[in-house]
C-alpha cells in the first residue's frame, strides 16, 4: 500500500528503463507513442525523467512528460523527481530535473549519467526508501528492508 | 559508395532510380530527434574569442605548452579519423536514409572540431612548436596505436563491430586529451579555449548516444550466441584500448603529475562509453572518482547539489503547483 511507486519515461534509448529495472520498486511507464493509451495515476508518486535539452536548455522535459504533468491531478501527486542525462551537457546535465522540480515545485532529487552506475543505484534505493518515509509514515514496503 | 539510396538495376542505362530522402515518413523517430539536436548544437570556432587567452598562454611554462599543443594534436588525429574514415565507414551501414543524414552531420563537426584546433594553435602558439607536435603525433607509438586499433575495425566488414569502435573513440578515446584544458580552466587558465572545448564535449556525447543507440537495435536482433560474441569483442577491445591509452596519459602526463588524476578521468569516461552500447559499468566507483575540480569544470554555472538524498542538499518547501500548459514548458 505503501510502498514506493515510481513513474518514468524512458524513449528507446532504454536508459531510464534499465535504471528503473535495477532499482526493483514498483513503476509504471508513461507510453513514448502518442497513439497509445494515456497513463493515468492515482496514488503518491516519484517520477524519474531524462534529458534532451538543446545548448539553452529549450526542450529538456519529453513531450510526453510534458502531456502527462499537464493532468493537475498528477501534479498533485508528484512528490520529487530524479533526472538523468550526461555530465557532457555542461550546466544543463539533467535538466529536464530542474525544470520540473521547479514547475511542478517538489524537490530534485537526484541525477545520474545514462544508465547510472552500482552507486547510483544504491543511492537512489536508499534515497526514495527514507524520503517515502518522510511524506508517508505509515508501513513502507519490505523492499525498502531488502 | 553504395549506401541507404536505394538504387533499382537498370541495364538500358547507366543511371539507377534513387529514392529522395522524406524526412516526413520516418522509419525511426530517434533519427530526427539527433538530428534536431545536433543541428540545434552548430557551432564555429570563430564565436569563440580565443585570442583572450593569449596572455594565459604566456603564462605556462614551455613544458606545459609543449603538453597542450601534444594533447590537443592527438585530439585532431582522432578527429580527422572520424571524418575520413569512421563516418563513411558508419554510412554503409546506415540502417534509414535518416541515419545516414545525421552521420553526414556528424562527419562535418568532426571536421568543425579538427579545424577548432587549429585556430586554438593559430591563435595561441607559435608555427614551429605546433610543426613539432604534429611530427610527434606521427612518431607516438600510443597514438598511433590506438589510431591502428580503431581503424582495423573500421576497415573491417562487421557493422557492429565499426560501431563499437566509434562509440569507444567518441566516448573513451578523447577524454585523456580533453581532461588538460578542463584543468587549466579550473585553474582559471585558457578558459576561453576550455569554453570551446566544451561545445567539442558536448557534441561527442550525442555522437555516441546516436550511435550507442543504433549499435543497441542492431544487437537486440542477433541471437544470444552472437550477442555474446559481440559483447566479448568490445570488452577486449575496451581493454587493448584501456592499456593503450593508461601508457599514453602517462607519457604525456607524468611530466606535470597528472597521470592519477587523468585515470580517474578514463575510468569513468570508459563506464559511459559502455553504457552507450547498452552495457554494463566496467571499472568500479572507487576508481573512478574523479575530482570535483574537473567535474565542475565540465558543468561551470551547474552550482545545485545533484543529491538531495545525501542530505546536503537544499531544503525545499512542498507547496502548491501551477497550472501548466504545453506552452509554459520551454521547448
Amino acid at each position: 500500500m505503501s510502498e514506493p511507486l515510481l513513474v518514468y519515461y524512458s524513449s528507446e534509448s532504454l536508459n531510464t528503463l534499465r535504471f528503473v529495472d535495477k532499482l526493483g520498486f514498483r513503476s509504471l511507464r508513461i507510453p513514448i507513442s502518442p497513439k497509445s493509451p494515456e497513463l493515468k495515476v492515482d496514488e503518491e508518486f516519484i517520477l524519474i525523467c531524462p534529458t534532451f535539452a538543446a545548448h539553452d536548455g529549450r526542450g529538456a522535459v519529453p513531450k510526453q512528460v510534458i502531456k502527462f504533468l499537464n493532468d493537475s491531478q498528477h501534479r498533485d501527486l508528484l512528490k520529487g523527481v530524479i533526472a538523468n542525462g550526461n555530465r557532457n551537457f555542461g550546466e544543463y546535465f539533467g535538466y529536464a530535473g530542474t525544470v520540473i522540480a521547479k514547475k511542478c515545485n517538489v524537490p530534485l532529487l537526484y541525477k545520474f549519467e545514462l544508465m547510472g552506475t552500482s552507486e547510483d543505484i544504491e543511492n537512489v534505493r536508499r534515497g526514495v526508501c527514507s524520503f517515502w518515509r518522510t511524506f508517508n509514515k505509515k508501513n513502507t514496503h519490505d523492499v525498502c528492508y531488502a | 559508395m553504395i549506401t541507404n539510396l536505394q538504387t533499382v538495376p537498370n541495364t538500358n542505362s547507366y543511371m539507377n532510380y534513387v529514392k529522395a530522402i522524406n524526412w516526413n515518413r520516418l522509419n525511426d523517430d530517434k533519427d530526427l530527434e539527433v538530428w534536431n539536436r545536433l543541428t540545434s548544437n552548430f557551432w564555429l570556432p570563430e564565436k569563440v574569442p580565443l585570442s583572450n587567452d593569449v596572455q594565459s598562454w604566456a603564462i605556462l611554462t614551455g613544458e606545459e605548452q609543449r603538453l597542450t599543443i601534444r594533447v590537443f594534436t592527438g585530439l585532431t588525429l582522432l578527429d580527422t579519423i572520424q571524418n575520413f574514415v569512421g563516418s563513411t565507414a558508419l554510412m554503409v551501414d546506415a540502417s534509414t536514409p535518416h541515419e545516414e543524414a545525421v552521420i553526414s552531420n556528424i562527419s562535418f563537426m568532426e571536421a568543425v572540431h579538427a579545424r577548432s584546433y587549429s585556430s586554438i594553435f593559430s591563435t595561441l602558439c607559435s608555427t614551429r612548436d605546433v610543426d613539432d607536435a604534429y611530427l610527434w603525433s606521427e612518431e607516438n607509438e600510443f597514438l598511433q596505436k590506438k589510431s591502428a586499433l580503431i581503424l582495423e575495425r573500421y576497415n573491417g566488414k562487421d557493422p557492429l563491430r565499426k560501431k563499437v569502435a566509434s562509440v569507444f573513440l567518441e566516448s573513451f578515446l578523447f577524454y585523456s586529451g580533453f581532461y588538460l584544458p578542463m584543468y587549466w580552466s579550473s585553474r582559471g587558465r585558457l578558459t576561453n579555449t576550455a569554453d570551446l572545448i566544451r561545445l567539442i564535449i558536448r557534441d561527442e556525447a550525442v555522437h555516441g548516444y546516436y550511435i550507442g543507440y543504433k549499435f543497441q537495435k542492431a544487437y537486440a536482433q542477433l541471437t544470444p550466441l552472437e550477442q555474446i560474441d559481440i559483447k566479448n569483442f568490445a570488452m577486449n577491445l575496451m581493454m587493448d584500448l584501456y592499456d593503450n591509452e593508461i601508457k599514453y596519459t602517462e607519457s604525456l602526463y607524468d611530466g606535470v603529475g597528472l597521470t592519477e588524476d587523468v585515470k580517474k578521468f578514463l575510468h569513468y569516461n570508459a563506464n559511459k562509453a559502455l553504457m552507450n552500447l547498452g552495457f554494463e559499468a566496467l571499472f568500479p566507483p572507487e576508481i573512478c572518482d574523479v575530482s570535483p575540480a574537473i567535474l565542475s569544470s565540465l558543468s561551470p554555472n551547474s552550482d545545485e547539489n545533484h543529491d538531495f538524498f545525501s542530505g546536503s542538499g537544499s531544503s525545499y518547501v512542498i507547496g502548491t503547483s501551477e497550472e501548466t500548459e504545453d506552452e509554459d514548458w520551454s521547448f
